[in-house]
């Protein structure tokens, strides 16, 4: 496994940060242009939740590169409220700050490989992942 | 009282001294690609600065000029640190070599005197610093809300705003409030959103887009999103965002086109109808 690179998350512009690395490393490992688009967004997504709901955190990518296959990995990691209800945050439209509801299960759509695990009071972390095709 | 008159007594010797200190540190560091004669020229002016202040125990003035200086070279902050954390060195060695009994009181001494010329350089250089920056970064702020959401009226009736950049929560309140000033006052019929230059659109910048639409049709106009790059519009289709509501083009050049049928209007192109005309005749003339 190659070695992790983060960005904390803690203003607004962090995103654009966080979301500059993960589209740099995405073009570098050599996705197309609407791969890097969705995992530019799909950072934004996950940087974006963690700014508003987690006040702070850490976006890392990691660049998995085994015999079978090549792709980018990236972790949202926060120690905020956590989420109670997984399977609500998931479905299409749920928001509770007047959004559009449409961030987490748009990650999931826009990523090969999601998964989330929070826990109330501890915080949430969210690894989603990129294959090359 | 002492240190200070040996000092400046002995200032040649020592300022000789800190230029090669500083000089070594030219190609090893951030200097590399400045000329010999940049270098040694502002290297003396620091060190002037230098003594002056410990002269007039503080002078602001040049302190001042001095950091502006820096800046507009471009250079870092780096080299006003590293330049009085030599100057502290090369001082205290030098006085040192000057004195004859060297005992604790005397180091007390000599480094309680030294810290008292360094320490409010240091502090003064680093605030005027980081004060021009903080500047540079204010106006360039103002100047970027400025460019954040110009609205352009480019006929009667039609009117677009260009987006260019990141879109952040700030902006997106401006966007929404230049467009709705800007449809009112122009008397906009058609308002265009060109987003060719916005680098992500995700749920944020997609909601903004989409409240903003919504609200130039309540004021009685039509809202059209265009420049939807290939690979943004597969993002919002992977987000799941509705835009059926409200119409999209991919380009600036078909959401004109739309917006001239909207207006009542369509281009004509004179040169082929010229053309045409001189083929008639022409196919009269029976050619
Ligand atoms: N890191 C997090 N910590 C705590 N709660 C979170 C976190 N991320 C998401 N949530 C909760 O999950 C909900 C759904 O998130 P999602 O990103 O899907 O939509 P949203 O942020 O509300 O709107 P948008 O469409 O703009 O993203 C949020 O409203 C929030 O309550
Ligand atoms: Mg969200």
């Amino acid at each position: 496994m190659e070695p992790q690179s983060c960005v904390n998350i803690h203003k607004e512009w962090d995103i654009v940060g966080a979301r500059q690395l993960g589209r740099e490393m995405a073009k570098n490992l050599g996705f197309g242009t609407v791969d890097q688009a969705r995992i530019a967004t799909a950072v934004s997504e996950l940087a974006r939740n963690i700014y508003l709901y987690a006040e702070q955190g850490q976006v890392c990518f990691e660049i998995i590169d085994s015999i079978e296959r090549r792709g980018l990995c990236m972790m949202a990691i926060d120690s905020g409220p956590g989420i109670a209800d997984i399977g609500q945050v998931m479905q299409d439209g749920f928001t509770t700050s007047g959004g559009l509801g449409a961030g987490l299960p748009g990650v999931k759509r826009l990523m090969d490989e999601f998964d989330i695990r929070s826990e109330v009071g501890e915080g949430t972390k969210i690894i989603a992942t990129k294959w090359i095709r | 009282m002492e240190f200070k008159r040996l000092l400046i007594e002995n200032s040649d010797s020592i300022v000789q001294k800190w230029m090669e200190e500083i000089e070594s540190l030219k190609d090893s560091n951030y200097t590399a690609t400045i000329s010999d004669e940049l270098y040694e020229s502002t290297n003396r002016e620091f060190v002037n600065v230098i003594f002056t202040s410990i002269r007039n125990e503080g002078s602001t003035k040049a302190v001042e000029d001095f950091s502006e200086k820096i800046i507009n070279l471009g250079w870092p902050l780096s080299y006003i640190t590293d330049g009085l954390q030599i100057f502290r060195r090369v001082s205290t060695e030098y006085l040192i070599t000057q004195s004859e009994v060297v005992d604790s009181n005397f180091f007390t001494e000599l480094s309680s005197s030294v810290n008292e010329w360094v320490e409010p350089l240091i502090r003064e250089l680093v605030n005027e610093y980081s004060g021009s920056w903080e500047h540079i970064v204010s106006l360039q702020r103002v100047a970027l809300q400025e460019l954040s959401a110009p609205l352009i009226p480019v006929m009667e009736g039609i009117t677009i705003m260009p987006l260019i950049g990141t879109i952040d929560t700030e902006r997106a309140k401006l966007i929404m409030e230049n467009l709705l000033e800007g449809a009112i006052k122009h008397n906009s019929e058609v308002v265009l959103i060109d987003i060719t230059g916005v680098p992500v659109v995700d749920t944020m910048v997609a909601h903004h887009i989409i409240q903003a639409a919504e609200a130039v049709r309540l004021i009685g106009s039509t809202c059209i999103l265009v420049g939807i790059r290939p690979e943004i519009a597969q993002t919002i289709v992977n987000l799941g965002i509705d835009l059926s509501n409200f119409p999209t083009k991919s380009s600036l050049k078909k959401g004109f086109s739309t917006a001239l049928a909207i207006t009542g209007r369509h281009v004509t192109d004179l040169n082929v109808k010229e053309n045409n005309i001189e083929k008639m005749m022409d196919s009269l003339r029976g050619e």
